[in-house]
């Protein structure tokens, strides 16, 4: 069963994939989980052994990790709510039992695994988000790449014409991808920006564009305004659009995330979120709580620096991923 | 900044409210209120233990205080131990004794360590000194084409050699190029990295070998949650950094980093960014004691006047000073420079975040739109010379002309006369009975009178200089 939730070997979400790719990608990203030895998460493996018994000592102990994974207080409680109450009508009693709870719980928050998906609506387009330093231009490099891989058109308009240098940025990466590149000029207006790309795209009879966006706090309302003049444009320019909206979240931000999809997702209603830099020791526990709070579905995380560490979100590998122990290698319930 | 903790913790004082005084049982139900509002707040797990166990021992240790009610007196005490636990006192960068000043900035990706190259490198100017900007990250794309043009725009030289040379060599070099042309202070922007990722940390450790930075600043984005004291830690372990500076305190920040990074690395925080725009007044100093007060809801009046101070002539400060204590009120003319003055102190809602008691305004939850400062202006430009002085001449009839002048509507005139009213009148309450109070209970009066006192003679040894 586990099988059919882990799809996230790569570009393909082909299920037939074989075991080694799947395997280390999963080893990466559980090596990026849990970097140290006394990662938390890994604690939590070394709680739920054989003979220890559920008690409300336990229980904090599981809270107190939870919170200390960036889950964030309700979701913590909310989640360790259903956990006791499954307890209470399972019978259970001990705590290597509670592990299996435990993933389902948070796997039942997750919900199920939305994988970005180019449809047929030349050109898709997908307006990339997010506050400054969250990755957004990184990320839109390797999803340009990961499209043409898979025989893809890209244009990606330069749409952040504020900060100094992003357009070289954007530009360097689009040439490593092979996507084209639709400029505006520094201090051009974002929004006429994007509706030029749109007109582009359809002329050159593009797949995709991508669109990018200049970081910006979500405290500063002007600015989200903007961002919302930016969706009604794309969606004037050309039917549907923007067909994606995406959010990009540092792993490594903490309760103020939610925040940030909340005001966000009242600018331009997301579709989906990417969160990046899962490679060090975050615990990104903010996943959960993205998906628990706002509903907006966690589509691609960032693991690594290379062009292919752009991942599909499977629910469950992550849930693994948390749970499992550095030196057990491969946990017991992968090994099916 | 820091709004959902200060709000929380002064949801959880009020509730102390009317209680005869501290018991145990309501120690007990406050603290968890504040533990909560910690954990939300993101900081560090360990911290937050220490201090709801600190807070305790102190509140139950009975220290009298006298006439101070229960939710006064926890306040006092939250207040106390969280100035402690940001480190007491504000601590500078240090200036090398002799030879040029090297500053080496390091931290995670998007951080923000490009920009606050650029503000320090503004700042040093503003002191007098003559910076130089190192790009030393080779990895990013185009970040040495962003530094350039931050470069420019603050007028500080840029110097570089592509992306082909090593790190470690374009810092080295750029202390001798610093030498040979005359530079006091040299600021090496690092490419953002990974504290888990051995080789690139190695790079700066060989940095840190080759040119021997004055100060090592651990750039963090304070928005960081559980994280924050690892990524400190395993910065600090490997390069021994002299402080930290928190960035995008702007972006509805926790405080959780602020709060528990120094307490686990013992290192200072030395300033705060806000803002994306390359400004002066974009990277302030760090005060702990004026942060805690700004926690707790109480502003932090003292930044307020500084910020005031830098932008105010002299003049102008007194002929404010004579007018508010002759108790004659503002007249538009005042509000003129203030509006112009106040554009120059920085973003307004960074500025509302300082006023003291911001929270018991009549009008809640306003935010500051800087349209409103615009059409305001318009608004004083078309009045006469008279009218200004005297608002009380404006009738009917010259609202009309007025509004025909700026382009507003007579309601926007008569917003803006009651909003200088209700200025007048804040300044007399404040004057009369705030400050005592503010003074009693973050004991910040006797430094505003000091201050008050000392500016002239401050002014003077600066221009001297």
């Amino acid at each position: 069963m586990l099988r059919n939730l882990f799809k996230g070997g790569g570009k393909s979400h082909d299920e037939s994939e074989g075991v080694d790719e799947r395997r280390s990608w999963f080893d990466r990203l559980k090596s990026g989980l849990t970097k140290t030895r006394d990662q938390f998460l890994s604690q939590l493996s070394g709680l739920l052994r054989v003979g220890r018994r559920i008690d409300e000592d336990l229980m904090e102990e599981i809270e107190e990790i939870l919170i200390q994974s960036d889950v964030g207080v309700d979701t913590t409680l909310t989640l360790m709510d259903n956990v006791r109450e499954r307890v209470k009508s399972e019978g259970l009693s001990d705590s290597s039992e509670l592990a299996s709870v435990l993933k389902s719980e948070i796997l039942n928050l997750l919900g199920v695994d939305v994988p970005l998906q180019i449809k047929d609506e030349k050109p898709y387009t997908i307006l990339v988000l997010g506050v400054n330093g969250a990755g957004k231009t990184t990320t839109i490099g390797k999803l340009a790449s990961r499209f043409i891989a898979d025989g893809h058109r890209v244009l990606v308009a330069a749409g952040d014409t504020f900060r100094a240098a992003a357009e070289d940025q954007l530009s360097i990466w689009c040439e490593r991808a092979g996507a084209e590149l639709i400029r505006g000029g520094e201090n051009a207006e974002p929004a006429s920006v994007v509706f030029d790309a749109i007109h582009a795209a359809k002329h050159r009879d593009a797949d995709v564009l991508i669109v990018d966006t200049a970081g910006r706090l979500h405290t500063k309302k002007p600015l989200m305004d903007e961002l919302s003049k930016i969706g009604r444009v794309m969606g004037r320019a050309h039917t549907g659009a923007p067909h994606e909206v995406l959010l990009v979240v540092d792993g490594t931000v903490g309760q103020n995330a939610l925040m940030q999809a909340k005001i966000f997702n009242e600018a331009v209603p997301i579709t989906g979120v990417v969160v990046t830099k899962l490679d060090g020791t975050a615990k990104g526990g903010i996943v959960i709580a993205v998906n628990a709070e706002i509903g907006a579905p966690v589509k691609l995380i960032g693991i690594g620096e290379k062009l292919d560490d752009l991942r599909d979100f499977a629910g469950a590998d992550f849930v693994e991923a948390l749970f499992a122990e550095e030196t057990a290698g491969t946990p017991e319930s992968l090994q099916v | 900044m820091f709004e959902s903790l200060s709000d929380r913790l002064q949801s959880t004082f009020k509730r102390l409210k009317g209680q005869g005084k501290l018991t145990e049982n309501n120690i007990s139900d406050t603290l968890r209120e504040v533990r909560r509002a910690f954990l939300e707040a993101d900081v560090n797990y360990k911290v937050t233990r220490e201090f709801i166990e600190r807070i305790k021992v102190r509140a139950l240790g009975q220290e009298v205080l006298g006439s101070l009610t229960p939710e006064l007196q926890i306040a006092r005490i939250i207040g106390e131990e969280l100035t402690q636990l940001m480190g007491e006192k504000a601590e500078k960068i240090r200036i090398a004794p002799s030879g040029p000043t090297v500053v080496m900035l390091a931290g995670l990706q998007g951080a923000g360590k490009t920009t606050v190259a650029a503000k320090l490198a503004l700042r040093f100017r503003k002191e007098g000194r003559k910076p130089l900007l190192v790009a030393a990250d080779v990895y990013r794309p185009a970040a040495i084409k962003q530094l350039q043009i931050l470069g420019e725009q603050t007028e500080t030289p840029v110097f570089s050699m592509g992306t082909e040379v090593s790190p470690v060599d374009i810092a080295a070099a750029s202390v001798k190029e610093a030498l040979a042309h005359g530079h006091n202070c040299v600021i090496i922007d690092t490419a953002g990295r990974l504290h888990v990722d051995e080789t690139l940390m190695d790079e700066l450790r060989q940095i840190k070998e080759r040119v021997e930075p004055t100060e090592i600043l651990l750039i963090v984005d304070a928005m960081t949650g559980q994280d924050a004291v690892n990524v400190a830690e395993n910065f600090n372990t490997d390069l021994e950094i002299d402080g930290v500076i928190l960035t995008k305190m702007d972006g509805d920040a926790r405080g959780g980093a602020a709060l528990s990074i120094r307490h686990v690395t013992q290192k200072p925080i030395k300033f705060i960014s806000v803002g994306e725009k390359i400004e002066a007044a974009a990277l302030e100093e760090f005060h702990p004691e004026r942060m805690s007060s700004r926690i707790l809801g109480e502003g932090d009046f003292q930044t307020l006047l500084e910020k005031a101070e830098d932008v105010f002539s002299e003049d102008q400060a007194k002929e404010l000073e004579r007018k508010l204590t002759e108790n004659k009120g503002l007249d538009f003319d005042d509000f003129l420079t203030q509006l112009e003055q106040l554009k120059n102190m920085g973003p307004l809602d960074q500025l509302m975040d300082l006023m003291p008691f911001k929270n018991q305004l009549p009008v809640q939850n306003l935010t500051p739109d800087e349209s409103h400062l615009r059409t305001a202006k318009a608004i004083i430009h078309s009045m006469t010379l008279e009218e200004r002085k005297n608002p009380r001449l404006l009738d009917r009839s010259r609202k009309l002309r007025i509004s025909k002048g700026s382009g507003t509507t007579v309601n926007q005139i008569n917003m803006l006369v009651s909003q200088l009213q209700m200025m007048n009148r804040m300044l007399n309450q404040q004057a009369a009975m705030a400050m005592p109070q503010m003074g009693r209970k973050v004991g910040s009066l006797p430094g505003l009178k000091r201050k008050a006192s000392r500016k002239p003679r401050r002014r003077k040894r600066r221009k001297s200089r």
